[in-house]
């Protein structure tokens, strides 16, 4: 067996490519007909919060956690502005527009762009204020701290968690019951995870975080990176399999 | 042909992106990788000054909040506290040679305070452990709940008793197997979102930049 070609060096790349190009042809495909997706509760919970607080006028707070772009949790807080913006669109008929909060200064100007952007494509542009995406506190503790303020000072109904926020979830939790409020969403972080299983009635655990855009809206896109991540996730159980069996008949 | 502010971002953004991933295979690339990562940088520190001033206006605005009746109007304390330490901090940073006062501030205030909510976290986990088995009581709440006692008791030795061996092998056994394979497809999972995530901006099919 060429171990250059199973090397990293090459591998990495090819895989993209594969990737990207999958990526391509499920959209094309996802434009035609679409596929029927499996019912994921913490999704169903999440649009049940949204249509409440449109309904009674009140505040969402949308967490995107404590890294930046930089970091290499950084894409999970992408895929909560994602979010972010359909909830936005969704929110734009309340009398309190949604707040995000999120400890990393180039997020929290991604936000204050993406809540701009949804209220301009749902003709609501006036309820735009700046200050509604906001830099909470730039270390995990102070951005918890800083979001735990937001949930107090502005009626927050309900706290919905979408990207990087470690074990100091709990504390937001924690006051957004203290409001009797609401907490859910997921976060890629696992001590984060294991607190919103513990607080949440319906938690969005692991890999599920990103496919909120297909659940909230049909961009086919989306659509097409679920099947495509379907694909790829077969493919390394394979891999995985085929790698231990290897090894145990010393192959590798 | 007219182009609108959010296709010239889209394109700017995209092109940006694929040099910089592109950059990590293609060894030509590198120079122009490294210099758009510098771009980066700058434009990081500029935006952290960008949220900074984000945050001051965001407390500030509670303090001089007048609508709103008493129970609606947020309690200005915190905010005044915030402004406050952000003016002494801003004030021993400006003046010359402060890395001792700097050090003292983050030693006997910044990391005092975390602590303090670090040890706030233990009591309000230990209490949603509780209310888990009051809101949620299925086979996977129960398994959880063993997990992390089993996790808990086994790391310490016992009051009077010493190190239970079979607790101890025990915690041994569901670190290193069942959580260390949840662990492994829980990250695998995540990693491919985060692939996912990346390609779709790529695409131009997420435009988290007001597109």
């Amino acid at each position: 067996m060429n171990l250059f070609f199973l090397s990293a060096g090459l591998l990495a790349p090819v895989f993209l490519v594969v990737f990207f190009i999958l990526l391509l042809v499920f959209s094309g495909l996802a434009k035609k007909q679409r596929r029927e997706l499996r019912e994921i509760p913490g999704f169903l919970q999440l649009r049940k919060v949204v249509g409440q607080a449109v309904e009674a006028g009140s505040r969402l707070q949308i967490a995107l956690g404590s890294r930046g772009l930089y970091d290499q949790d950084g894409a999970s807080a992408l895929a909560g502005l994602t979010i972010l913006q359909r909830i936005a669109q969704a929110a734009s008929i309340s009398d309190s527009p949604p707040i995000a909060t999120s400890g990393d200064s180039q997020v929290a100007l991604l936000s204050q762009d993406t809540l701009q952007t949804a209220y301009r494509s749902a003709k609501a542009e006036n309820l735009y204020n700046p200050l509604a995406g906001r830099l909470a506190g730039v270390t995990p503790l102070s951005y918890a701290a800083g979001a735990m303020a937001a949930i107090h000072d502005e009626q927050v109904s309900a706290t919905i968690v979408l990207g990087h926020v470690g074990g100091e979830v709990g504390l937001l939790t924690a006051a957004t019951e203290q409001t009797r409020g609401q907490s859910l969403g997921g976060s890629d972080n696992l001590s984060g995870q294991s607190v919103l299983y513990m607080a949440d009635q319906e938690p969005i655990i692991g890999e599920e975080i990103f496919a909120g855009g297909a659940y909230l809206s049909s961009n086919p896109s989306h659509h097409a990176s679920l099947q495509v991540q379907d694909i790829a996730r077969w493919v390394v159980i394979v891999a995985i399999l085929l790698g231990a069996v290897a090894r145990m008949v010393g192959l590798l | 042909m007219k182009f609108s502010f959010s296709t010239i971002n889209a394109a700017v953004a995209i092109s940006a992106g694929l040099i910089v991933l592109l950059g990590y295979f293609l060894p030509g690339l590198e120079f122009i990788r490294s210099t758009v990562l510098g771009w980066a940088s700058i434009t990081a520190g500029f935006a952290l000054l960008a949220g900074v001033l984000n945050l001051l206006s965001v407390h500030w605005a509670k303090i001089t909040r007048t609508g709103g009746t008493a129970q609606t109007r947020p309690l200005g304390v915190y905010s005044v506290v915030l402004l406050s330490a952000f003016l002494v901090t801003l004030i021993v940073a400006g003046i010359a040679d402060t890395s001792a006062w700097a050090l003292w501030i983050y030693q006997y205030v910044q990391v005092p305070v975390e602590t303090s909510l670090l040890a706030l976290l233990a009591v309000t986990l230990a209490a949603a452990s509780v209310q888990l088995l009051r809101r949620r009581f299925d086979v996977y709440t129960g398994l959880f709940m063993a997990a992390a006692l089993i996790a808990l008791i086994a790391s310490v030795p016992l009051f009077g008793v010493g190190e239970v061996s079979l607790l101890s092998q025990a915690r041994g056994w569901l670190i290193q197997v069942p959580a260390m394979a949840g662990i492994r497809g829980i990250l695998m999972g995540v990693a491919l979102g985060s692939i996912a995530t990346g390609l779709r901006i790529l695409m131009g099919a997420d435009r988290p930049y007001g597109g």
